[in-house]
Order: structure tokens, then sequence, then C-alpha cells
């Protein structure tokens, strides 16, 4: 093992490049020198959270890699961060985005480039701290603390509403995140302790576990979203510049599913039994509603950012199933929403980047000038269909799968979401991409350049390795999940 | 009683008294830079008043037949209006030659009220409370109403004072109904009295309803908070960032003595009126300060807000409740000390900054300055990792504690909502595009710049080593 502590670097490297950046004088031309600072800074720690795969101990469902400092004197609040089979793959999301993130906003941003770069990393060391977090107190503080960065660059570098999405962003999640803060200091009143580890025993008695449970949901199904609690996501999404949005869906919004499957599966299984067909409930509505609302968007973004609520919809169905089936699916459907809606934002970046619009109604025959481009788009939105082959493929074929031990309505609605999926984005694939080129705008639109297949191309091939060989990645968190339903079984058999 | 008498000199206030006497005859016979010189001074002698509170020699006689009392509570909240005081003076010093207000008793006045203040934490005996108010309150009054040839400095003086008096007849008719029940002016002469009581009869409730009246005019708690906005509008800006900085610590120790050591049995009469001061202070604070335009009035309402907090961890009670009041305090402190170093070096064409539309494009001109304002912000409206957050942590662990759920849950969207206004003034400088940039001038002395950049650090590395106040506010006892 690793004698040096790997998930610090892992966490504080990005944060150590803004510090970096700070100090860099700002050229006004090109600030050729941050945007290197800051890719650097970001591969050096993808590269490092690689290690922290390879080096990963399959056998061992619990944590690794542990650093544990005392923090505070008075309480048992800890340093505490590890990675274990859940948090693994969220980390590396998180570091295999974020250099793309800083390659994507290359050339189209323009106005302060370094609080641009700067605010960027330090959103990367608070995603990857929060999901390394085993101390629920340090857990907030990163949880909340991602607001910061995220309201600046949708504030910012955002589009004409910026200002009603960033700050709608801001204080819609900071209501839902409050609430989890006295769920939090009520859970430590009753045992003592914040080690995320430690609590996921059965400690509350069932009311308590009740009411705990709704405050955390606040907090989850606002940032994963569930519907009706997803309004926010649209807007954000829409107003975000492209690299935004692609942290936004890529990341951000697992925040909600890893909390769901920490806190509430975790720590109060009572009360998740009761309140499973809620979720179930809104999982399926969230599903088919949005799913119809995308079918009637103008905009590429928001199209997309709905299908993202669609496709969380399936996420929560595969972690409120609470079996090996439904958690690896959601799991799994995760990542690739991960991958495919962040490579889809990057898609409509592109053609933004080059025309400033994003209303589908504008192109048309993109396949006579972008060939290239064309089939890129086809294999992230076939990911977004789910078709086999793809990563969007296990995560929803896992998730059926379990919830037919469940209830076949259940299946029912999730399919029909699924086939919903296929209608939306083919569709939109059709406008945008078939036909002839009516519109004159486009006659001189050029294909993708070396930059933007640097971006795009690794994650298609992570799309379809994802789709092919999935036990690549569903290995190293079983046992993680696997701990975390037998603890559940226990609680309820009870 | 005292070993040597020349002791006398070294008990804190006594030195405090017999120094601003010194300063004002210093002050008087200086014929140049009378103001300068004698902020100088004051800063001196609040130093050494610091360490004299610190080693805290005599205390017995110090307490005067229990007039006053000695404890870690009160040496704490001592300490913390000092530095408060301290960095006052210092930030507030280029802003009076600015305005070329360079009269010299301005120190003066502030070591008074200073003074005030320390026997006002200290105060064991209504007798000794009431005239620690008074010391303070008139130094305060007549420091509003400094600027003589502006109107609005003298009518937020005039408003001050006739409401200040209003308030301490108030409470000097409550002490009179506890005298006249106890027979006793003593804290904890009336704690043993009541102690053999199981009930307060209908006498002691009216003049403990009637002091507590007074003393929420003091800290400026919802529906007593009336003055609060105007007085800071009308006086000069480092008259208001005295106010905001160092009375309300003496005022929130005040009434933390009071409802805990002679009223500890009688949790039930007082809790509930202080539990509606913190609930009215906590929304209120947070949705007037939405609409208001002047920085000046917003942080007004901004302190009354985080003086609804801090009631919190009054009407939770406990250990956990103190400890939280010392951090909440203390970050209340170095946040509003940092806000008004940046407030008072700020020009807008050769105006000190009072619109807060003005902070627009402040982001292109002074990054570090409106990256530092931002800071501060986020840091008050208890936005992680920063210092604000943990202050407000600290108060719900101890209303949890105390099993106060509904105020908790309460306190956190009165956050929120609160939260608007902060984030309003990033937006402002951050979002917002401005054709005129440049007009912003930022001009900071050094001794102002290591307050600014001293309290700054406080801010962002609290979260770094946080033991070292905890520890502190942990051992407190009231």
């Amino acid at each position: 093992m690793i004698d040096w502590p790997l998930v610090s670097v892992i966490i504080f490297l990005p944060l150590i490049g803004a510090f970096i950046i700070l100090f860099i004088k700002e050229d006004q031309l090109t600030s050729i020198n941050i945007k290197w600072a800051a890719l650097l800074a970001t591969l050096g720690t993808f590269i490092l959270s690689l290690i922290l795969w390879l080096q990963f101990d399959y056998s061992n469902p619990s944590y690794q890699y542990e650093e544990k400092f005392r923090w505070f004197d008075d309480f048992n609040f800890f340093y505490h961060v590890g990675v274990d089979g859940i948090s693994l793959f969220m980390i590396l999301l998180s570091t295999f985005l974020t250099p793309l993130c800083i390659l994507a906003s290359w050339n189209n941003i323009k106005k302060r480039v370094k609080e641009y770069m700067i605010s960027f990393l330090f959103l990367e060391t608070v995603m990857i701290g929060m999901f390394a977090s085993i101390d629920i107190l340090l857990f907030y503080i990163f949880f909340e603390a991602v607001l910061i960065p995220m309201y600046l660059i949708i504030g910012i570098w955002g589009g004409n509403r910026r200002i009603y999405a960033s700050f709608k962003f801001f204080l819609y999640t900071l209501l839902g995140s409050v609430l989890m803060l006295i769920a939090i200091i009520v859970m430590y009143r009753n045992t003592s302790s914040m080690s995320i580890e430690f609590l996921q025993g059965n400690y509350f008695s069932y009311n308590t576990q009740l009411f705990l449970w709704l405050a955390f949901f606040a907090s989850f199904a606002v940032k994963i979203p569930m519907w009706p609690f997803h309004t926010w996501l649209p807007d954000a999404h829409v107003e975000a510049p492209t690299a935004g949005s692609v942290i936004l869906a890529g990341v951000l919004l697992k925040m909600g599913g890893y909390g769901f499957i920490r806190f509430s599966l975790g720590m109060l299984p009572e009360a998740t039994e009761f309140f499973i067909p809620l979720i179930m409930t809104l999982s399926i509505v969230a599903i088919v509603y949005t799913s119809l609302v995308a079918l009637a968007q103008t905009d590429i973004k928001k199209l997309i950012a709905y299908s993202s609520v669609a496709h969380m919809g399936i996420v929560t169905i595969g972690i409120f199933l609470v079996n090996q089936q439904g958690l690896e699916g959601a799991m799994m459907q995760m990542i690739s929403h991960g991958l495919v809606s962040a490579a889809l934002f990057l898609c409509v970046g592109v053609i933004y980047d080059r025309m400033h619009t994003r209303e589908i109604e504008f192109y048309g025959g993109l396949v006579q000038r972008m060939p290239l481009y064309a089939t890129v788009f086809m294999i992230f939105m076939l990911g977004s269909v789910g078709l086999p082959g793809t990563s969007g493929f296990i995560g929803e074929f896992l998730v059926i799968v379990g919830a037919f031990k469940y209830s076949s309505y259940v299946v029912i609605g999730a399919a029909f979401g699924i086939i919903l999926s296929a209608v939306y984005m083919l569709y939109l694939y059709k406008r945008i991409i078939f036909g002839t080129i009516t519109n004159n705008k486009l006659a001189d639109i050029l294909d993708i350049n070396t930059r933007e297949k640097i971006i795009l191309i690794p994650l298609a091939i992570s799309v379809i390795l994802l789709g092919i060989f999935p036990n690549l990645f569903l290995d190293p968190m079983r046992l993680s999940l696997e701990l975390i339903i037998t603890n559940y079984e226990i609680a309820n058999a009870k | 009683m005292l070993n040597n008498i020349y002791n006398i000199f070294f008990i804190p206030e006594i030195f405090l008294a017999c120094s601003s006497f010194a300063c004002l005859l210093f002050g008087l016979f200086l014929k140049k830079n009378a103001f300068r010189q004698t902020s100088n001074l004051a800063v001196f002698v609040l130093l050494l008043t610091i360490l004299l509170v610190y080693y805290d020699s005599e205390p017995n006689f110090a307490n005067y037949k229990s007039l006053f009392s000695h404890s870690s509570f009160i040496d704490f909240f001592k300490i913390l209006a000092l530095l408060g005081s301290i960095a006052s003076i210092i930030i507030s010093k280029d802003y009076f030659l600015g305005i070329k207000l360079k009269n010299f008793e301005i120190p003066i006045l502030f070591l008074f009220s200073t003074l005030g203040m320390m026997l006002m934490i200290a105060s064991n005996n209504l007798m000794s409370m009431y005239l620690a108010i008074e010391l303070q309150s008139l130094s305060l009054y007549v420091a509003a109403a400094i600027k003589r040839d502006s109107i609005s400095s003298a009518e937020s003086g005039v408003k001050y004072f006739i409401l200040g008096a209003l308030s301490s007849g108030i409470l000097l008719y409550g002490f009179s109904l506890i005298y006249g029940f106890t027979g006793s002016m003593n804290f904890d002469d009336i704690s043993f009295y009541l102690s053999k009581y199981d009930n307060l009869n209908l006498g002691l409730i009216f003049g403990l309803v009637f002091v507590m009246v007074g003393l929420a005019f003091k800290v400026s708690a919802v529906p007593f908070h009336m003055w609060t906005p105007d007085v800071y509008e009308g006086a000069p800006n480092s008259i208001t960032g005295f106010f905001a900085i160092v009375p309300k610590i003496a005022a929130v120790a005040l009434i933390y003595r009071f409802c805990l050591v002679p009223f500890e049995n009688f949790y039930l009469e007082w809790s509930q009126i202080i539990l509606f001061l913190s609930i009215a202070s906590m929304f209120l604070g947070a949705i007037a300060a939405i609409a208001q335009s002047n920085i000046k009035r917003l942080l007004a309402y901004s302190s009354i807000g985080h003086i609804g907090y801090i009631l919190i961890a009054l009407v939770a009670a406990n250990d956990d409740g103190i400890k939280a009041a010392s951090i909440y305090m203390f970050s209340y402190m170095i946040m509003n000390v940092a806000i008004f170093a940046i407030l008072l070096s700020l020009k807008v064409k050769n105006e000190y900054l009072i619109n807060i539309s003005d902070l627009k494009g402040l982001s292109r001109s002074n990054p570090i300055v409106s990256l530092s304002i931002s800071i501060i912000m986020l840091s008050m409206a208890g936005i992680p990792p920063f210092i604000g957050f943990f202050g407000k942590f600290y108060v719900f662990i101890a209303a949890i504690e105390q099993e106060l759920y509904a105020l908790s849950v309460l306190g956190v969207l009165a956050s929120v909502i609160s939260a608007f206004y902060y984030l309003r003034i990033i937006k402002i400088m951050y979002f917002d595009e401005s054709k005129s940039e440049g007009i912003i001038n930022f001009q900071i002395s050094f001794q102002s710049k290591i307050i600014l950049s001293l309290s700054l650090f406080l801010i962002i590395c609290f979260i770094f080593y946080p033991s070292l106040l905890i520890n502190i506010s942990a051992s407190l006892t009231i």
C-alpha cells in the first residue's frame, strides 16, 4: 500500500494550483500561462487518482487509504478521509471531467480567465473532498462549499439570465442543505460520533430516523434533483457556461445519489424502508414527466437538462430498490450519466462556440459539414438512450432487473421512460444533424478541431469501454455495496 | 484587603479610567496633530488594559463589595471588547482625518465608553449595572452626534439619545421592581432569595419583563431595534463601525449574565421572552435587509440578524450555549472589523462609499478588495469553510443539545433568507457590468492594513486550527 497521504494530496493539489495561479500575472490577450497551470494541476490530480484505482484492494468493502487527524478538541470531529468502492468512481469522475472542462473553456472564456480557473480548481478540491470525507462535518463543509465556486461560475460567465439562475441555484440548494446540518447535529447528539463508518449501523429510534431521513431527503432530493424539486436545474444548466454545465451534470448531481446511498440507506435503514413507496412514485413521475417536457424543448441545453432529471429518476429507483442489481445499476447509471451528459453538453458547446445559439430550429443538416462531429455526437446520444454496448445500457438494464423484484409497475414506468428517452434524443439528433442545410449561416461551419477531439474522444472511448467491460467498474464497488445492503437487511429484519 | 495601595492602579478598570483622564489632558495641551496623537495613545492604553485584564491582580478588591464579579466569561468578553475597540480606533483614524473631523475627544469618548462596557460586563449588582450602562451610552450618544455641522449626524445622536433614555427609564423601573420584591440589588443575593420560591410573583415578572425590554434595546433585538438602522445611517461611518463592533459585545455579555446569574432558576420565565426576541430578530434582520440600498443600513439589519442567533444560544442556556455565544461573538467582531476596515478606506468619486450599487465594477478595478468583501459576506451568511459558519454551527449544537428543534429549523431558514442579501453584494461586485470603471479608490493606511489582513486571516484560517479559540471558549464559566 501507499504510505504517503495520497487522498489528501489529490484533494488539495487543485487548491495549490489555484493558489499558484493567484500569483501568475494575467496577460490580457491569451492568459496562456494561467490556462496551462490549471490544466497541469488538474491533469496531475487525474493521474494521481488513477493510482487510487490501480492500488485499490477489491476484497476490502470498507474504507481504504484512510487518514485521520483530530480536528476539534471539544467534539469528536476529525479530519478523516478515505476511499471505498462507492466513492472511488465518484472521485475518478470528478478528476476525469475537470481537465476536460479546462480544455473546453480554453478559447471561449475570454474575460477574467484567472478568476475562472481559480473557481474551477477550488471546485475540484471541494468535489473530491466531499466524496472522500468520512467525517460528516467535513462532508457537510465540502458539500456546501461547492455552492461558492458554482455560484460564481454561473453568475460571472453565464448567459443572459445568469443572475436569476445563479441565485436560484444557490438559495435552492442552500435551503436543502441547512436542514441537513440540523440532522447532522441531531445525529451527533445521539451518538457522539461523526464518523460515517461508525454511523452505518443502526443507532436511531424509528421516529428519529423518520425526521432525520426527511432532512437528508430535502438536501439530496434538491441536489440530485428529484421531481418536483428540479426547477433550479434547467435554469442553472441553460445559463451556465459549457464547462459549468458539464460539472453540474457530471458531478454535482451525483452528490445527491451518493448522499442517498451513504446516509439514507446506510444510516437510516428503517426510515428508508418506510419511504420507499414515496421515492418510487416521485421517480416514476420524474421519468415520465420530465421526458415529456424534454420532448417539447426548443433549446438543446434545456432538453439535455430535462433528460438529466429523467436519468436521475432511474438512479433513485435503483438506489431505493436496495438490492444488488438495483444499487449496481444506479452506480453504473450515475457514472454513465456523468460521462454521457457531460459529453452532450460539450457537444452543444462545440456548435454554440461557432454559432452562438442553442435553438434547435437554427440547426439542421450538420452531418453535411461536420461528419466527425456527427459521429461522436451519435455515440453519446446512443449512450444516453441506453443502446447495448454503451454505458447507458448497463445501468438501465441492471435497474430494471432489480426492479422486477420490487414491483412490476415500477418496471413499466422505468421502461416507458427509457422509450421516451429514445424518442426525444433521436428526434433531437434528427433535427440537428440530419437533413440538408437550410440555414445559410451554417454553410461555413467547421468540423471539430484538434482540441475538441482531445476532449471528446476520451469520453467516447470511456462510454464504450463502460458498456463493454462493466465489470472493470462493478468489481471494485461490489463489496462496498453489499456491505450497505447487508446492514440494511439486518436492520429491517429486526 | 489590599496588599499594597499602589496596586489599585493595576486594576484594569481603574487604570483605564485614570488613563482616559490623562489622555484627555494630553490632548488638551497638544497644539498640533492632537487627534492623531491621542488616538495612538488611546490604542496604547487599551493594549495595556488588555494585559492587566489578563494578569488580573487584586480580584477581590476589584469586586468591591461584590458590585462587580470575576469569571473567565467576563474576562473573555472584556478582552473581546477591548480588542474591538482597539481595532475600530485604528481603522477609523484615516477616515476621521479624511473628513476633517479632527476632534481629539473622539478617541477619549471611545475610551470612556469602553470603560463603561468593561464595567457593564463585570457588573454584579443592579446599581453598578445601571451606572455602567449609562456611562457607556452617554459616551456613545455624544459620539453619534460628533459631526456637529451635519444634520444627519445630529439627528442620529438625538434619536439615539431619546430612545436610549426611554429604554434606560424602563430598565430602571424594572430594577426598582426587582429590588422592591427581593430586597436586594446584588445578583447573588437575588438568586439566593429567589431560590426559596418555585414561582415568580407578579411584581417580579413585571420587573423581569421591563429589564428584558431595556436590555433588548441595548442589543437591538427586534422589536426594540428601531434606532439601529437610523443611528447607523446618520452617524459618521467610523462611529458606525464602533457601534457595530463593540457595544454589542458588552450588551450580549450583560444579557447573558443577567439571565443566567440572578434568574437562573426561572428559565421558563425569561426564555419565552428571549425566544421571541431571537426569532423576530433573525427574520426581521434577514427580510428587512433585502431592500436596503445603503450599506450601513444593510449592516445594521445584518447585525440585528446576528443578535438573533446569539440569543438562540442564550435560550439553550447550557455550557454549549455559553461556548457558542463566545465563538459567535468573536466571529461577529472580526467580520465586522474586516468589513468596516474596507468600507472606511473605499472612496467613490472622492466620497466615502455609502450606496451598495457604487460597488459595481469593483472586481475589475480592485480584485483583491472585492475578493475580501466576498469572503466576509459569505462568512456572515454562514457558508463554510469560513468562521461565520462555525459560529452558527456551535449555536445550533447548543440549541439541539437543549432539544430546541423548531427554533433551530427557524434559525437555518432565516440564514437562507439572509444569504440572499449577502450574495447580492457579491453579485453587484462581480456580475453587474459597469461602464464607469476606476472611480473607486482604495486607500488604506499601513496599520489598518494589518488589522484587515489579520481579521481576514482569522476568517479564512479558523478552519485549519479551530481548537485554539474553542478550548478557550469551552473553559468559560459565567
